[in-house]
C-alpha cells in the first residue's frame, strides 16, 4: 500500500480536517488518491521498439450537492493544492442551501485478486526474451507474415479513498495484458489478425508457454483466413455471432444505454422502459463486477462501493440500470458498484464492469443451419454507440458467408450496424455456450478509458451488414 | 498558476544532467504543465465544474543505440532520480537498434517565430456559465429541441519545454478555449435524435458567438428527426465538411512513416504515383498563425515547415520522424508529432454544383466506426444522412457505406467551400463511384 502522506507537508489528520470542512455541508464527495506504476514493453518489426515505465501519482477532490459536481485534481498531494481544491469546490457549490450529507457506503472484505505486483513477476530481461521467442514462433508459421507486434503490459494501481469522518477505503488493482497483432501479405493483399489475454490474476495465469501460444495461434488464424476472403455482402440479413468476444455487441448495443447517468438525464432510449419487456423472454443480461480475477472486476469501485452482480434484463424484462452514487441518489436507487474513473484526473461515472448474456438453449450449428443467406461472425472488432438514438456499429474482423445453412467462404470488410432497441427484439436464437472474453476489452466514455470484461453465448440476430457487394 | 519557462527549464536541465551522470550517452526530456478549467451545463443548470493542474515529465535515455523511456507525475528530486535510474537500467538491457538516436542536430529548431498560440486572457467560471446559458437558451428556443445532453466550456493553458543532450532547449505556451453543446431533438411521437456543434480557438475573442453555437447545433439535431431506412444500392455520395475531413484522416494513417517503413500501408507502393485525380493538392502547414493545431517544431525538436503531401494527385511525401526516416533512407520532415493543419486546396465546383451530379444521391452527415482501414485499404462504416431525389430530400439513418479507400480517393470532386476548423480540413466532397450503401 502506498503511504500518500509520507513525503508531503500534509498530514493525514490535516487532510481529514479539510475533507470534513469541505464536504460536511455537501451531499457527497471524497478525496481520491492514486499511485500507479505501469510497464509497457513492445516488440515490433522484429525488435524491441520501446520500454516505457510510467508512474501516475495524484489526487482528485470531489464535492457533490444535489445534482451538481465540483471536481479538482492535481499531480501534487500537498497542503496548498488540497486547500486550493477545497476553495474551488466551494466556489462551484456555494449556492447549495439544503444538503443531506451521506457518507454511508457498502463495503466488502472480499478479495477478487491477490495483492501482487505483476511488473515484478519476471525480470525485464526475461520479458524481452519471451517477446523475442513469441516473434520467432509466429514468423516460423508462415513466410506470408510480414509484421508482428507483441506487447506485455503490467500495472499495479494503488488507490485510496478518504470520505468524511476519516473513513478510508483502499485497494490494490493489479492488471496484466499480453497482446499480439500481425499482418500477412499475399500478392497485393494485406490482412490483419489480433488477439490478447489478460486480467487481474498473477502474470503466470496469462503468460505461460501454453497460453501465449494460443494467443499467437488465434491472431494467425484470423489473418490467414482473410487472405482468401471475398467481399462481404451488404444489406439486412441473418447474422450468427460466435460466443465470447461478440459480447462487445451487447456492451455497445445495450450496456451503455443502461448506464445510470443516461437514466437521470433521460437521454437513454430505455429511460422510460424499466419494468417493460424489451426483448424476448430468453434474454437475460448481467453486469457483474465481482467475478474473481477478471479484467473488468474490482473489489470496490472508484467511489469505494463494493462491486456486485447486477441483473439488468431478466427474461426479456428491463430490471435496472447500472449506478454510481450520484445516479443512484437522483433516481432513488441503491449504488450498484459501477462508479468508475480512469484515474485521479477524472470524476467517477456509471460504467460497466463484466457484462454478459446468460445461456439459451440452441447450438451454434442449429443457428447456422437455419440461415438461408447471411454471415457467421467469427471475430468481431470494436464498436461504438449513440445512446440517444440507440444506433451502434461494429467492425467485423472475420466472417463467413452462409448460404443454405452452410459456411461457404470467408468474407471481409464488413461493418455491423443496428439500433439497440430493435436488435434486442431481433435476437432469434441464443446458444448454450456462454463464454467470457479473454480479457482485452477497454471501454471509452467521455474521454475516460477503463478495462472491462464481456461475454455472450452464440446468437442469431437480424442485422444490417455493411459490405461492398450488392 | 501556469509554471513559468524558467522553472520548466530547470527541471529539464536537472533531468538531462542526471541522465548523463547515470551513464546515458544521450537523452531527451519533455516537461509540461497543463492547467484547465471546465464547466458543464445541462438544461440551463450547472452540472459540474472541473479544475485540473498537472505537471509531468517524460524522459528518453539512450546508451548508444539502446533506448528506453519513462514518464511520471510525482515530481521531487528523489523520485526523479529513482525514475531516471530505472530508465537507465532498462536501457542497458535492451538490444541495439541502429535507427535509434536523437534527431540530426542540424535540423533542430533554433529560433521560433511567434505563431500567436497563446492568449493571456482568461474567462471566469461565471462568465463561462453565462456563455453556455445563452447557447442553451437559443438551442432550446427551437421547438423541436427537447433537452440538452450537456454543454461545455473549457479553458486550457499549457507551457512546455523540450530539451536534449545536443543542447536543444525550447518550448512555448499554448492556450485553447473550447465550447461545445450536444442537443436532443424530438418531434411529437418521433424517436430522439442528437447532434452537436463545437468551436475551439487559441484566442478567446475569436470563439463563436454563443447564439450561433446553439442554433447551429439545433439545426443539425432537428434535421435528423423522423429518419427513414434506405435500400441497398450503389449511388453517388456527398460528404459534408465535418465528415469529409476524415478522408484526410485515413490518408494520414495510410502515409505514416511507420506504416511505410514497416510495409503495412495499402499505399506502400504508391509513392510518386497518382492516387487522387490530377486537380487535387493536399498540404500540411504547421505554421498557420493562431491555429490550435500549429507547431513551430515537432516533439523531437525538429523544425516543421509547410509541405505538400499530394501534388497534382501524386503522392509526394509521407509523415516522418527521425527513426522511420532513417529506416526509409530519408531525412525527417519534422512530423514526429504527426500532421498539423492539413487541407485540400478547394475545388472549382460550388456546393450546389455537387448536387447536380445525378438524379439521386446521399449526403452523409454523420458516420460511426472507423473511416477505413489503412492496412487493408477496405472501407466500411455506419452512416446517417439525407437522401436527395428530384427536388426533395429526407433524413435516413441506420445504413452502411462500404467500398475501397482507393476508390474514394480516385473518384473525388471537391467544392470551393474550404474553411479551417479542424486539424484536417476538406471542402464538401462528392464521391461519384465505388461506394455501396447497405440498407434493407
Amino acid at each position: 500500500m502506498s503511504d500518500f502522506f509520507k513525503n508531503t507537508d500534509l498530514t493525514r489528520a490535516e487532510a481529514e480536517n479539510i475533507i470534513d470542512e469541505t464536504l460536511l455541508n455537501k451531499d457527497d464527495g471524497e478525496l481520491y488518491l492514486q499511485n500507479s506504476i505501469n510497464e509497457n514493453i513492445i516488440l515490433d518489426d522484429g525488435k524491441i521498439k520501446n520500454t516505457n515505465f510510467t508512474k501516475t501519482y495524484g489526487m482528485g477532490f470531489r464535492g457533490v450537492s444535489e445534482d451538481v459536481t465540483a471536481y479538482c485534481h492535481s499531480n501534487s498531494i500537498n497542503k496548498n493544492s488540497l486547500i486550493d481544491a477545497s476553495k474551488s469546490i466551494n466556489s462551484t457549490l456555494k449556492s447549495s442551501k439544503s444538503y443531506k450529507h451521506n457518507n454511508s457506503i457498502r463495503r466488502t472484505n472480499e478479495s477478487l485478486y491477490s495483492d501482487h505486483n505483476p511488473i515484478e513477476a519476471r525480470s525485464l530481461k526475461e520479458k524481452i526474451e519471451l517477446l523475442n521467442t513469441v516473434d520467432q514462433y509466429l514468423r516460423s508459421k508462415s513466410n506470408l507474415i510480414k509484421q508482428v507486434t507483441a506487447s506485455i503490459s503490467t500495472e499495479k494501481k494503488n488507490i485510496e479513498i478518504i470520505k468524511t469522518g476519516g473513513m478510508t477505503l483502499s485497494d490494490n488493482q493489479p492488471l496484466t495484458s499480453f497482446r499480439i497483432a500481425l499482418i500477412m501479405k499475399k500478392g497485393s493483399k494485406n490482412t490483419q489478425g489480433s488477439y490478447a489475454n489478460g486480467g487481474r490474476m498473477t502474470f503466470d495465469n496469462y503468460i505461460n508457454e501454453n497460453n501465449w501460444k494460443e494467443v499467437c495461434d488465434e491472431a494467425f488464424r484470423q489473418a490467414e483466413m482473410n487472405l482468401d476472403a471475398k467481399k462481404a455482402p451488404a444489406g439486412e440479413m441473418d447474422v450468427v455471432l460466435n460466443n465470447g468476444w461478440s459480447g462487445v455487441l451487447l456492451h455497445e448495443a445495450l450496456g451503455h444505454t443502461l448506464e445510470g447517468d443516461f437514466l437521470y438525464k433521460k437521454t437513454s432510449v430505455f429511460h422510460d422502459q424499466i419494468g417493460n419487456m424489451i426483448g424476448n423472454e430468453n434474454i437475460t443480461v448481467v453486469d457483474e463486477g465481482n467475478i474473481p480475477g477478471r479484467r473488468g472486476s474490482l473489489n470496490m469501485d472508484d467511489e469505494g462501493e463494493k462491486t456486485q452482480r447486477n441483473v439488468l434484463i431478466e427474461n426479456g424484462k428491463l430490471i435496472n440500470f447500472m449506478h454510481d452514487r450520484l445516479s443512484a441518489k437522483l433516481t432513488k436507487n441503491t449504488p450498484t458498484g459501477n462508479g468508475r474513473r480512469e484515474s485521479y484526473m477524472f470524476a467517477p461515472m456509471p460504467r460497466m464492469t463484466n457484462t454478459f448474456m446468460m445461456n439459451g438453449k440452441n447450438t451454434r450449428d442449429e443457428m447456422i443451419k437455419s440461415v438461408k443467406k447471411g454471415i457467421y461472425v467469427d471475430a468481431l472488432g470494436g464498436g461504438s454507440v449513440d445512446i440517444v438514438s440507440g444506433q451502434f456499429n461494429f467492425a467485423v474482423n472475420n466472417a463467413w458467408l452462409i448460404e443454405n445453412g452452410k459456411l461457404v467462404v470467408p468474407v471481409e470488410g464488413a461493418t455491423l450496424i443496428g439500433s439497440g432497441p430493435e436488435v434486442i427484439k431481433k435476437i432469434e436464437m441464443i446458444g448454450n455456450d456462454l463464454e467470457l472474453d479473454n480479457g482485452f476489452g477497454t471501454c471509452g466514455k467521455a474521454g475516460q478509458l477503463v478495462p472491462v470484461g464481456l461475454g455472450i453465448p452464440s446468437c442469431k440476430v437480424l442485422m444490417t451488414v455493411g459490405g461492398s457487394k450488392t | 498558476m501556469l509554471k513559468e519557462k524558467k522553472e520548466l527549464e530547470n527541471l529539464a536541465t536537472y533531468c538531462i544532467d542526471k541522465s548523463i551522470k547515470f551513464n546515458a550517452t544521450s537523452c531527451e526530456v519533455k516537461v509540461g504543465n497543463v492547467i484547465s478549467e471546465t464547466v458543464n451545463l445541462r438544461n440551463k443548470k450547472i452540472e459540474n465544474s472541473d479544475r485540473s493542474d498537472v505537471l509531468s515529465i517524460k524522459i528518453t535515455t539512450y546508451i548508444n543505440k539502446k533506448k528506453s523511456s519513462t514518464q511520471f507525475t510525482y515530481i521531487d528530486n528523489e523520485n526523479t532520480n529513482v525514475m531516471i535510474q530505472k530508465c537507465i537500467e532498462s536501457t542497458k538491457l535492451l538490444p541495439d537498434d541502429k535507427f535509434n538516436s536523437l534527431p540530426n542536430k542540424k535540423l533542430l529548431v533554433k529560433n521560433i517565430d511567434d505563431l500567436l498560440l497563446f492568449d493571456k486572457s482568461t474567462i471566469s467560471n461565471e462568465k463561462k456559465l453565462e456563455y453556455l446559458k445563452e447557447v442553451e437558451d437559443v438551442a432550446l428556443s427551437n421547438k423541436f429541441i427537447s433537452k440538452t445532453n450537456g454543454s461545455s466550456f473549457k479553458q486550457s493553458k499549457s507551457n512546455f519545454i523540450i530539451a536534449n543532450s545536443d543542447s536543444l532547449l525550447s518550448g512555448y505556451k499554448k492556450s485553447e478555449f473550447f465550447a461545445f453543446t450536444d442537443l436532443v431533438a424530438k418531434k411529437n411521437d418521433s424517436g430522439m435524435e442528437r447532434d452537436y456543434y463545437y468551436d475551439s480557438k487559441v484566442y478567446l475573442k475569436d470563439l463563436i458567438p454563443p447564439k450561433d453555437l446553439g442554433s447551429n447545433a439545433a439545426k443539425l439535431a432537428v434535421r435528423k428527426l423522423n429518419p427513414k431506412k434506405t435500400k441497398t444500392e450503389t449511388i453517388p455520395i456527398i460528404f459534408e465538411k465535418r465528415i469529409s475531413k476524415n478522408i484526410l484522416e485515413i490518408l494520414s494513417s495510410s502515409i505514416s512513416g511507420s506504416s511505410f517503413a514497416r510495409n503495412t500501408s495499402f499505399l506502400k507502393k504508391k509513392m510518386h504515383h497518382q492516387i487522387f485525380p490530377k486537380n487535387i493538392n493536399i498540404i500540411d502547414d504547421p505554421l498557420i498563425k493562431k491555429s490550435i493545431y500549429s507547431m513551430p517544431f515537432d516533439k523531437e525538436g525538429v523544425k516543421s515547415e509547410k509541405m505538400y503531401l499530394v501534388k497534382n494527385g501524386i503522392l509526394k511525401n509521407v509523415i516522418l520522424d527521425s527513426y522511420y526516416a532513417k529506416m526509409l533512407n530519408k531525412e525527417t520532415n519534422g512530423r514526429a508529432s504527426g500532421l498539423s493543419n492539413t487541407y485540400f486546396e478547394p475545388g472549382n465546383l460550388s456546393y450546389k454544383d455537387l448536387f447536380n451530379c445525378g438524379k439521386k444521391l446521399i449526403l452523409i452527415t454523420d458516420t460511426m466506426g472507423a473511416f477505413g482501414n489503412a492496412t487493408t485499404g477496405e472501407f466500411s462504416c455506419g452512416a446517417t444522412g439525407l437522401y436527395y431525389e428530384k427536388d426533395t430530400f429526407y433524413p435516413i439513418n441506420n445504413f452502411t457505406l462500404g467500398g475501397k479507400i482507393k476508390d474514394i480517393f480516385e473518384n473525388i470532386f471537391l467544392a470551393n467551400d474550404l474553411e479551417f476548423k479542424y486539424s484536417k480540413n476538406c471542402p464538401t466532397a462528392l464521391v461519384t463511384e465505388g461506394l455501396v450503401v447497405g440498407g434493407y
